[in-house]
Order: C-alpha cells, then structure tokens, then sequence
C-alpha cells in the first residue's frame, strides 16, 4: 500500500473501542484516509489534538502502538479506460489479479451535480419484462430499486435487465453479495460477452460489513469518469442497498450515535439520498442509471430502510411470487415509476397510459373478487370474468420471464380486454377503442 | 448586532458538519462565519454558545478541514437580497444563483451573486418629496416580467422616514440610489433597489392580517369542490411516498390563481426540479398569457446538496414570499418536503447531543413547524392595498404512518389537511386524496361561506355537503356489502356505494396528465358536481344489484368521456344528452 516522504506516522493510540481508534495527532484533515497497522482508516472525529478514525475492517487485534499513517486525502479511485472488464474490491483494489489501473486519481463521494446542468430524462430504456416497460417504463437517468424478500430472484431479474438495457458500460456495486452470486454476475456477463462493459466494485459476504461502505462511491466514481468525461450511457447496478444500511447502522452504533427508526441513524435518508442522487441525464448525452436492490422483511416496506429508500428513489419494482400462476411477477400495484409519463405515450404508442390503467384496474377488480371468494360469497358474472383475466394477465404480461417488445404488450393487453370485458367495462377513451378494440 | 471589528476565532473541532469555534470577541447566535478552508470560504451559521466555544453548523461539506483554520465572524444572519431580478431565478438553499455556478458540479464555497448588477430597469416613482414613509411603504415601481415590482422602503428601518427626494422616471442598476429619505433627527438616508432581510425573522412591514375569507381556485376539483384553500390560508399534504404529493403540488402551482409561484424543493429530488426548469418555460399561464417560468422563482436544495442548506431553504423561500407580498401581490408558496426539513433538524440536534424529544426530533419541533406556518396570511399593507402567501407544504411520514412528530405537528399549524391514502395511489384513483379523512377549516369560516353563495351559488355550499354525505355514506354501505356480501344487503345499499363511486371517478379523480382534465374553472366544478347530484337524487330504477353496478359503470364511463373534453364543446354536449338518454331508461 502507498507510502510516500512527508506522511506523519504515529504509534499512541489513546482509546479502542470495537469500530473506532483515537489517538492525538496534529495537522489532520477531517475524513481523512489513514493506514493502521496495515488496515484501512477515515478520519471521522476532530477534537483539538484528539483525532478519531473508523477502522474499516474493526479494530479487532490492534495494539495501542501500533503504527499509524496518515495518507493527506480522502479515499480515491483512479480512472481511466482501464476499469473496464475489471474486479475491485471495495478500496478500489483489483482482486481479479490484473495489474493496477493507471489514470487520474478523483476523490470517491464528490460533490452533486448542479441541478441546472442537467437535463430532463427522456430515453426510454427497454427491458422487454412487461411489469416494467407496459407498466413501470424505466428512463436513462432514473434511480429505482427492486424491491424483493430475500428468496426472490432479484440477481438474475437485474442481470437481464442490464444486459438488454443497451447501455455503454454497466457498473457493478456488489455489498455483502454472497460468493455465489459474485460468480452468477461474473458468468452471465461473461456468457453475454460483456464483460469488457463491465466494471465491478464487490464487497462479499467473506469481507467485513463497513467496507461495504465505500463500494457505491467507488463505483458511482467510475460511473461519472463514464458519463461525464466520455458521455457514455452508464447503468449502475447496486445489490444489496438493505445491507449497506446495515453497515451504515453498525457504525452509528458503535459511535453512540442516537438511533431514529428501526436502529437506522437520523442521517440515513441523506446517507441514501447523496448515492441515489448520483443518477443523472446530462445535456451532452452521457448518463447514469442506477438500478439497485432493497431486500425486505416479509415484505415490510415501512421498515426504514425501504420506506426511505422509496422517499428519494424514482419509484420501485416490488417482486412477488404469483400462486394462481406460480412464477415470479412485477407486482402492479405496489411497483411505480415515477418517470413513465415522460416517455410513455410520447415514445410509445400513444395508447400506452390508458391502456396500461385500465389493465391495472381490471387486476384491482380482480383481487377484490379474490377476497369476496375467500369470504365464502356468492361471486358475479363480472367477478368471474376478473379472475380469469387476472390469470392471463399475470401470465402473459407481468410474469418476468416475458421478453417481447412494447407494442406486442399493448396488442396482448387488448386482446385480453377483448376477451374477458365490454368496452364500458374498460373505460378508454374513445379514440384509442375505436382504433384498437376490434382485431387487426 | 453591526460591531466595528469582526470577530474572528479558530477551528477547534469538527464532527461531520458541526464545527466548534473557539472566538476572541463576541458572537451572536444565528450569525453567520465563513471558515477560511484552503481556498474556499465555507459558509456557517451559529447554533449554538458555550463560553468561547461557538458551535457552527457548516452548510457545506466539511471534508479536509483542520484545526487551527480561521474564522471570520460576519455580524449579521442568514439573510436574503431583495430586489428586481428575483423572477424565473433558480436559486439554492442559500440563495445562490445556480446559472452563475460555473461547471457541472458544484463546488463548495462557490457563492454567487443573487441579483445581477448590471441589467437596467425602467423606474416610475410612487412616492414623492414630503411624502411620510415606513418600512415596506412604496417608493417606485418596475417591471420584473411585466409584474409590477414595487421599490420599498428598506424592511429593517424602524419609525417613520419623511421622503426628500425621488428620481425623477428612467432607467437605472439596481444599485442606484433611487430615493433619499429622513429620519426623525434629519439624517438622510438614501435607498437603492437593494435590500437585505435575516430570513428567520418574519416581515411584518403590513397594517393588519385579517383571517383569509377568499377562496384560492387551483383547478383540482378535490381541493376547490369539497376542501377549498384560501388565498393567504395554509395547508399541508401528508402522504406515503409515491402517493402524488409532488404531482399534486405541481399541479397546484401550474394551475393555482396566483400572482407569483415560489417552489423550494427542500431535500426531494433533483428530477423533480429539473422537471420545472423545463416544463414551466413552455407551459403559459391561462391567465396572463405568459410562460409559467416568469412568475416563478426556483429554491432547489435537493436531497443530495448539503442538509444544513435544508433548513435555510425554506426560510429563503418565506423571506421572498414576504417581498412580493409587500408589493401587493398573491405569492403561492410551496414547500416539498417539510419533513425533510425537519429531518435536517434532528440531525443537527441530535449531534448537538440534545435531549431528543419523540422519534428523536427536537423538542421544540412543533413550535419551530407552527412558527414557520404562520408566516404565511392575507395582509392589507399601509396603503390599503391587499397581498397573501398560500403556504402548501408536504409531508413524507416515516412509515406513511400520520401519527408520526412532524405530521402532528404540522396538523396544528395549517389549516387545510390534504391527506394522501396508500389505498387509493395503489388502485391508482389520483390525485389520490382522502375526501373522507381531509378537511379544510376555511369552510367553517362564515366569510369564506358567505364568499362562496355570492361568487359560486346559492346552492353551492349544500352541494358541498351533500356530496361529502354521499361519499361517506357509500363507504359504510361498502363496509356492509364487503361483510355480508352482495346478496346478504338490500339492493339500496349497492345504490349507495355506486352514488359514491359516481363522485370518485368524476369529481374526485382527476388526471393530472391530460391536457383538459388537469384543471377544471370553478364553473365547470359546480356545472358538474350539481349534474352528479341530480343523478345522485333521481329516482333510479333496478331489478338486482348487477343491474346497479352495470349503470353506474357506463355512466362514469360516459362522465370521464365529458371530463377528457372541452368544456360545453360539441364532443361534450353530444355526451351529455347520450347521458340523459340513458339516465330516461331507468327512470320512471
Ligand atoms: N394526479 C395524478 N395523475 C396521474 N398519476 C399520478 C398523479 N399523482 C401521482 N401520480 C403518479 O404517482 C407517481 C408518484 O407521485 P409523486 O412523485 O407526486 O409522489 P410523492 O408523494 O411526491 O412521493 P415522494 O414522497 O416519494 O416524493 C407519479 O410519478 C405518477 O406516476
Ligand atoms: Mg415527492
């Protein structure tokens, strides 16, 4: 690791305690980067001559003298070209035995876009999964987490995402990703013949938790070398975000920090907010889309870690397992994106927002239809009719392993109107039935 | 607190973006310091004093600062710069003008100027020598995008002032002294363009604040028809996140009979405020005929720009609401989210080591809510005339659960409740409002009643009423059926719940997306609400409860084909009597 002339070194450490050191040192920068007996450290507490650093890895085994240096920045990434088709682990560091990477070096966690130079998101990114692009459009420049208990195969749903979405480089922020899926990720990319697109920061479950820390920085960092200096379209995917949090919490902790909802810390919206935020449309073409996951509790979203995710990102897709079909959907009503209107209709067919209501109504209809049946109540003829849309609906369009273009949803979306409804039933607005009800 | 010599002090501490400062002379609370980091200045303001310690909350990110660094002590607070120029600006939390920025990210330290000094403006006075003035009194006026933008006497001079002179009618900077004034002991005073405001404290250069007694139209049916707000009145939306907070807000400030719009986007996202810069440049205002962008002014402190900035923000956005409204104009003031804001609070609070009160807010959190709330009102000014601020801020409860501290708190400062339901955004019945759970206190207010007969209708209020009866009664009878079944109650009840479901999809919902529905006049609220009442009242026919639901679904089916449609336009009407055919059918 770096050693350079003019670095202070100290050997006094004052206090221990499980996450943080303390020792005196004069001259030190706040969130300063420092090296402890050969682990990672950041300056996180200044008092007079007292200085306080959170050791990454935990403080487990350090001796009171042992060797402290203070590095003078705060942590960085090199960039260039070189990223691509690469393995880091959460310092930046390749762990894919390739050499270092040559290039500028930039301070990770860099300050916002200024709102005026960016642009109103406007492509529409296709998936071909109907529970996203009939239902959920999706938008370059967009933040949105999948929304998934922990048995859901979230992984897989985001690779094929990625992999269609057309972008120019996918980057990959791995925390507490099993080793499993470390290797799912790597093999798909690779059997997609991507992986020069790829660039991957990965903290696994082997690594300590509050490394996790700095992987979205790390590769939001590398995003922004992408989208900003070469105007790539930048697809960042973030997996598990509920993990990140979890460090984030462990460290407030161990600080004595006061603890809001959930054990979470009071800053964990902002926490949030400053790497979802990093997802961008500028002017000039380049972007950054970030996709990500929340993992849930039993399908708790009012725990603290989805509910605030769901405050700063631009909506959500919940994955649920459907039982009347037996496969994994894009659950209609508790998924949004809230950036839809600005393609939809517009780079779509101009059907599409109607269309896709309606259809969803009907699916709401349905499952009061459900509940009526299981109360033991006599169903109606229309009730009938709902329930046997709603299979059809489930299986043709929500299920995820649909992959047809936007236009054939529409069409498949009309046909099951036809089939099951009258156009009063629907309730689209003119036009568009007089244009699409009758078969072509 | 003006002092001859700055104080000044050094850095002695620093946790994330509380710093301490040890000082050598005095300092107040609330002032503002620039630390003297590298080759940025970053700004701060004191929270907080013990002894020669001044805590300062830095509005900037604190990254690489040391100890020992300098401070300089400015003698004022955080204050805003009034003056011409303030329209179709986007400014940060601070202020700053963030066109001026240079680059693609922002940089710390980075203040820019809010005004721009150098463009001329065409002066006409209003005042003349010998005149008697006060704070906020008019001098002169020009025109900000054709608005008449009124020159005041400075709101920080206190007592009366005799005018000596003014200048005479042509165009000048900003800067220039555009008026000479006198005080009580002949001290002459001269006054420019330009003046400063601290943002914390509330302007109250006006003559009286009656309570609000006129309705504010904003062209959202479920605001206007069944839970009016006033111009001058308050009003908050609670909702889950994804409910439509931020859709039903922009609506409001695209649609709502306001003079001038300000929108501080305290800690939301970034999106979102692009989403105005680009849409209000295009969209015109109905009224004048202008694009929206002209009577706009932008505070973006988004979710990722320093939370400390969070709170300023929406002070920022209060002081100049409090500017135009001293001209005379109807300021629409909006604020997303103010949980955000009080978020920033509890950050800042708990660093403090404060004793935290509920889910660890300050204590004193619904004072500061209730403080800030009753900035906004009706005023008549010194001269006679009248201005408002229509305050709507919104509310992202934790959890989506309303019993939470800043929802609380909100629920005693603002008058008017906008309660959006999970239920109804999931079955995507937007603007998805509670029409059950929400209410505007306005409507209590005999001078908002008496306001509503004269200008509405006679009938109008008992509509009100009525429709609010109807709404309730058909979720009982929803209840019911959902507990006995459709067979096990009498076909009256299916009656019931379709009538409210009648009101649901045609007054209640409304698409904020389409162009004609977006926003419905008055006229045509009350054109439509009285023909869902007449249905509501007619004596309807049905053999079974299918038959029920059958009707009803084509009859709001045929009202939503009138909602998408001009107003009394061919396509309209020609729904409309399709309508009265199909209502004969049953009737008899
Ligand atoms: N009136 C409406 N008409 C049609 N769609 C709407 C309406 N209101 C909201 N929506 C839909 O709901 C989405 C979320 O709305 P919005 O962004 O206003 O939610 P919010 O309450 O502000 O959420 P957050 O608290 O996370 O900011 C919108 O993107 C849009 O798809
Ligand atoms: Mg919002």
């Amino acid at each position: 690791m770096e050693t350079q002339a003019f670095q202070k070194v100290y050997t006094k450490i004052t206090n221990i305690t499980k996450a943080t050191i303390q020792l005196k040192a004069q001259g030190i920068g706040n969130e300063e980067m420092a090296i402890v007996n050969g682990r990672l450290g950041q300056v996180v507490k200044i008092f007079g001559d007292d200085v306080t650093l959170q050791i990454f890895s935990g403080t487990e085994g350090i001796p009171t003298n042992a060797e402290v240096v203070f590095l003078g920045r705060p942590p960085q990434l090199k960039v260039s070209d070189q990223l691509a088709g690469r393995f880091f682990n959460a310092y930046g560091q390749p762990i894919d035995g390739g050499p270092e990477v040559e290039g500028e070096t930039r301070d990770i966690g860099s300050p916002s876009v200024n709102p005026v130079r960016r642009k109103q998101p406007s492509q529409l990114i296709a998936t071909g999964i109907a529970g996203i692009d009939l239902n959920n459009s999706l938008v370059t420049g967009q933040k949105i987490p999948f929304f998934a208990d922990p048995d859901q195969p979230y992984n897989q749903v985001m690779a094929n995402v990625a992999l269609r979405a057309e972008a120019d480089k996918i980057i990959l922020g791995g925390m507490g990703l099993s080793n499993d899926d470390y290797l799912f990720f790597k093999n798909v990319f690779d059997n997609a013949g991507a992986l020069d697109r790829i660039v991957s920061f990965v903290n696994t479950t082997d690594n300590p938790p509050v490394e996790r820390l700095l992987v979205p920085d790390m590769a939001l960092t590398a995003a922004e070398y992408f989208a900003v200096d070469k105007n790539e379209k930048v697809l960042v995917l973030l997996t598990d975000m509920t993990l990140f949090a979890d460090a984030l919490s462990i460290v407030s902790n161990r600080m004595d920090q006061i603890p809001s909802k959930d054990s979470m810390p009071g800053s964990l919206y902002s926490d949030l907010a400053r790497i979802y935020e990093k997802a961008v449309q500028f002017p000039e073409g380049g972007s950054i889309t970030i996709i990500a996951v929340t993992t849930l509790s039993g399908g708790d979203i009012t725990h603290a870690i989805p509910d605030n995710t769901g405050y700063i990102t631009e909506g959500q897709l919940f994955l649920r397992r459907d039982t009347e079909i037996g496969k994994v959907i894009v659950d209609p009503f508790r998924s949004l994106s809230r950036l839809k209107q600005l393609v939809i209709g517009k780079q779509t067919r101009t059907d599409h927002p109607q269309v896709m209501n309606a259809a969803v109504r009907l699916f709401a209809d349905a499952a009061n239809a459900r509940t009526k049946m299981e109360n033991g109540f006599d169903l109606s003829d229309y009730d009938e009719r709902t329930l046997e849309y709603a299979k059809a609906y489930s299986d043709k369009l929500l299920a995820i392993d649909v992959n047809v273009d936007t236009e054939a949803m529409l069409d498949i979306s009309w046909g099951l109107f036809r089939n099951f409804f009258s156009k009063a039933e629907v309730g689209i607005k003119q036009e568009f039935v007089e244009k699409y009800w009758e078969e072509k | 607190m003006e002092r001859k010599n700055k104080t000044t002090g050094k850095v002695a501490g620093i946790i994330a973006n509380l710093v301490t400062v040890e000082v050598d002379g005095p300092v107040a609370q609330n002032e503002i310091c620039f630390i003297q980091h590298q080759e940025s200045d970053l700004m701060a303001e004191v929270i907080k004093i013990i002894g020669n310690s001044a805590y300062v909350q830095v509005f900037e990110s604190t990254r690489g600062l040391k100890v020992g660094t300098n401070v300089v002590f400015e003698g004022h607070m955080l204050e805003v710069t009034l003056g011409p120029g303030i329209l179709s600006k986007n400014y940060d939390g601070l202020q700053n003008d963030l066109d001026k920025m240079k680059g693609v990210f922002l940089k710390r330290g980075d203040y820019t100027d809010p005004l721009d000094r150098d463009k001329i403006w065409s002066f006409t006075p209003i005042a003349k020598a010998g005149d008697e003035v006060a704070a906020g009194d008019w001098l002169g006026e020009v025109h900000e995008n054709g608005m008449p933008h009124k020159i005041m006497v400075p709101f920080k001079l206190e007592g009366s002032y005799k005018v000596k002179r003014v200048v005479a009618a042509g165009d000048y900077k900003v800067d220039d002294t555009i008026a000479i004034i006198e005080d009580k002991e002949g001290q002459e005073l001269p006054v420019t363009m330009v003046q400063k405001w601290p943002v914390k404290m509330a302007v109250r250069a006006y003559k009286e604040k009656p309570r609000p007694f006129k309705p504010l139209e904003t062209g959202v049916r479920c605001i206007d028809t069944l839970n009016p707000i006033t111009e001058g009145g308050t009003g908050f939306i609670p909702g889950p996140f994804g409910t439509g907070k931020t859709v039903l807000q922009h609506a409001i400030s695209k649609q709502a009979e306001a003079d001038i719009v300000i929108i501080a986007a305290c800690g939301e996202r970034a999106n979102e405020v692009v989403e105005i810069f680009s849409e209000f440049p295009e969209l015109e205002d109905p009224r004048t005929g202008k694009k929206l962008i002209e009577r706009t002014t932008i505070i973006a402190n988004t979710s990722n720009m320093p939370v400390a900035a969070r709170e300023a923000s929406v002070y920022t956005a209060m002081a100049l609401g409090e500017y135009y409204r001293s001209m005379g104009l109807r300021v629409l003031l909006m604020a997303d989210s103010t949980s955000r804001w009080a978020q920033a609070l509890r950050e800042m609070s708990n660093r403090l080591e404060e004793l935290p009160g509920p889910d660890a807010f300050p204590m004193d959190l619904s004072a500061i809510v209730s403080n800030f709330y009753s900035r906004a009102g009706y005023v008549y000014l010194n001269n006679g005339s009248t201005g408002s601020i229509t305050f709507i801020g919104t509310v992202s409860p934790a959890g989506g659960n309303l019993k939470e501290p800043v929802t609380e708190s909100t629920r005693k400062a603002a008058r008017c409740f906008y309660g959006l339901s999970q239920a109804r955004a999931d079955s995507k019945r937007y603007p998805a409002i509670d029409a059950i759970d929400s209410y505007s206190k306005y409507l209590e207010y005999p001078e908002v009643q008496e306001y509503l007969v004269s200008n509405v209708g006679e009938a109008w209020l008992g509509n009100v009423l009525d429709a609010k009866d109807i709404l309730l009664r058909g979720k009982e009878a929803q209840e019911q059926i959902n507990i006995l079944g459709d067979d096990g109650v009498p076909i009256d009840f299916h009656m019931r719940f379709w009538k409210s479901e009648l009101i649901d999809f045609v007054i209640l919902q409304q698409d904020a997306f389409d162009k004609i529905d977006a926003s419905t006049p008055m006229e045509r609220q009350e054109y439509m609400l009285s023909k869902i009442l007449d249905i509501a009242h007619a004596k309807l026919k049905f053999d079974n409860f299918d038959e029920v639901q059958n009707f009803f679904k084509q009859l709001i089916n045929q009202f939503k084909q009138m909602n998408y449609s001009e107003f009394k336009s061919e396509k309209f009407n020609n729904y409309e009597v399709e309508l009265s055919d199909m209502l004969k059918e049953r009737m008899n």
